[in-house]
């Protein structure tokens, strides 16, 4: 499974890589990297139907998560990714937004790892 | 005869004149007797025969009632109608003595002058009389007329000062309307400017906590990574085929690089909670009373207040008492809020000790100092009482009637804004119904005192 993570924080990267080590060792997951949602939207031009789930973060300089959901949500009408927002802002406004505009599942930073490896293998599996 | 007509008539003048019938009745008396012996004496004049010495009687009585009239002073108005009857007394008198005197001859010669100037006196008299009584009846009616006056005067007076009784009534009504209006305003402008200053501060604090949480997480994620990867290279030596002493040492170092990345995280973890709790302070005040267990906000904030007042100087410290009633449970109040209260108030008291213990140092009074500040709660017939006491500098009466007005206070210019006890001093009375009273002992020790009245339903 192709998995896109959004996140300005560079760092992201590593910690993905090393949180996430074995899964990737066994071909579980595959993960590619952005660094804005500018990026994002680059990137998928290119590998629209690889990719199965986005991990985007909200608040980024540039096209925000949310601007970023609604882009995907336009331009992909058919065989849509799965979309989870991450955000250090668990305000409800954020919640809704991001509901509202189709994002499939909203986590809180800090992102409890043990969580999210739970919930792409359920999304794996099934 | 003609003296009988003088003094019955006088008498009758004098007591309708003085009104002695209800005005001097020990006069009355005495008038009334005076009339029975002028009757007497009439009678007895005519009973001896019109005797001479009857006549000359009359001299010491009437002149005895002259007498009384020119002496006493309530008889003054009557003195000038007295004065008419001097002619005539006198014509009485020298007629009288001639009588005696003279020869009878010369007497009967010129006894017909004397008779005419009699009468003439007589009609003096009466003319004297009833001029008098003219005036005395043009002066009455004067006198009524002023007196009607007077009246229309007093009723016009009485009517424009209830008018002004009324006017003043309403303006002092406006007048109170309008400061109670004012002093609202002012402490509305009060709350304004401290929600304002708490709302920036909560804005910037809840920017600072964002900022730090973002690498916090990092540092908390890459540790606890680190030590999930020092697990997988333990189990990685393992399988290499190392001299066992090489491994058991290799193992060593990676039990302690996975504790130090252990203690990396569980530091991380303390400072999270430190932000977390940030974040928590700066949100703003939902409004809406929430069960908060009142204990354990005392005493958050009593530590949070002595801590704070330590960071900036390090040799204080003060023993902190708690007596705290555990039956109290969660009561419905803006913790928040009450928060602040609390903070403002031991901030207080210990700003207080810590400046007496200055004083003391400076010039020492009390040997053997203890600071110490306390706080009590309990909760007694639906109130909770809060008090907190402290034996600091205390505060005179002057000091202690403006402590709850806005930006009064008695530290150093830019150590205090002056708006912490008036703020608290809203939010217990405002938002939570209660009382904030204070009791100062100055030098000795202040209480503050929160009562707070706890609807039935909570219980």
């Amino acid at each position: 499974m192709k998995i896109l993570v959004v996140d300005d924080e560079m760092d992201v990267q590593a910690l993905f890589e090393q949180k996430f080590r074995r899964e990737i060792r066994n071909g579980e997951f595959q993960f590619s990297f952005a660094f804005s949602g500018e990026e994002a939207i680059n990137y998928l031009e290119g590998h629209a139907s690889e990719i199965v789930m986005i991990l985007s973060d909200i608040n980024m300089p540039g096209m925000s998560g949310i601007e970023l959901l609604k882009k995907i949500r336009k331009d992909n009408p058919l065989a849509p990714p799965v979309v989870m927002m991450i955000t250090a802002y668990g305000d409800t406004d954020n919640y809704s937004q991001a509901m509202e505009f189709g994002a499939d599942d909203f986590l809180t930073k800090p992102v409890n790892f043990t969580e999210l490896k739970q919930k792409l293998q359920e999304r794996y599996e099934g | 005869m003609e003296f009988f007509l003088l003094t019955f008539f006088l008498i009758q003048f004098i007591r309708k004149r003085l009104e002695t019938a209800t005005k001097l009745p020990e006069w009355e008396k005495l008038l009334i007797g005076a009339r029975y012996v002028s009757i007497g004496l009439v009678a007895a004049f005519y009973i001896f025969d019109e005797s001479k010495l009857v006549t000359w009687l009359w001299y010491p009585f009437v002149g005895y009632i002259m007498w009384i009239i020119f002496t006493k002073d309530v008889f003054k108005p009557v003195r000038s109608l007295a004065q008419g009857a001097f002619p005539f007394i006198a014509i009485a008198l020298f007629t009288d003595f001639a009588e005696l005197i003279v020869p009878h001859k010369l007497y009967s010669q010129y006894s017909d002058y004397l008779v005419t100037a009699k009468v003439f006196a007589f009609i003096w008299l009466f003319a004297v009389w009833y001029n008098s009584q003219k005036q005395q009846r043009i002066l009455d009616k004067e006198r009524e007329e002023q007196r009607i006056k007077d009246e229309v005067n007093q009723a016009k007076k009485e009517a424009l000062e209830y008018l002004v009784t009324e006017r003043t009534i309403e303006l002092t009504r406006q007048k109170e309307e309008l400061q109670k209006t004012l002093d609202e305003l002012k402490s509305t402008q009060v709350q304004l400017i401290q929600s304002e200053k708490m709302a920036s501060l909560g804005e910037l604090t809840a920017g600072i906590a964002h900022e730090i949480q973002n690498p916090l997480n990092f540092v908390n994620n890459f540790s606890e990574v680190s030590v999930e990867l020092c697990q997988e290279l333990e189990e990685e030596i393992q399988k290499t085929s190392l001299p066992e002493a090489d491994k058991e040492y290799i193992a060593g170092i990676i039990s302690d690089l996975s504790q130090n990345q252990q203690k990396i995280t569980h530091h991380g973890k303390r400072a999270d909670s430190i932000v977390k709790g940030m974040l928590q302070h700066s949100r703003t005040s939902s409004g809406h009373k929430e069960p908060t267990d009142i204990n354990a906000l005392a005493d958050e904030y009593m530590r949070l207040a002595y801590h704070g007042l330590r960071a900036k100087d390090k040799e204080f410290n003060a023993a902190l008492v708690t007596d705290f009633d555990p039956t109290i449970g969660k009561v419905d109040v803006l913790p928040q809020d009450l928060g602040r209260v609390f903070l403002n108030l031991f901030t207080n008291a210990f700003y207080a000790v810590a400046e007496k213990k200055r004083l003391n140092r400076d010039n020492p009074v009390i040997t053997d100092y203890k600071p110490e500040v306390k706080v009590i709660t309990k909760m007694f017939a639906n109130k909770l009482y809060i008090r907190v006491i402290d034996n600091g500098t205390g505060m005179p009466e002057s000091v202690k009637a403006k402590i709850f007005q806005p930006f009064f206070t008695t530290k150093p210019t830019g150590q205090g804004t002056g708006l912490g006890l008036s703020m608290s001093y809203d939010i217990i009375t405002k938002s939570h119904d209660g009382l904030l009273d204070v009791t100062s002992i100055p030098g000795e020790s202040t209480e503050f005192k929160i009562t707070i009245p706890i609807s039935t339903k909570e219980i």
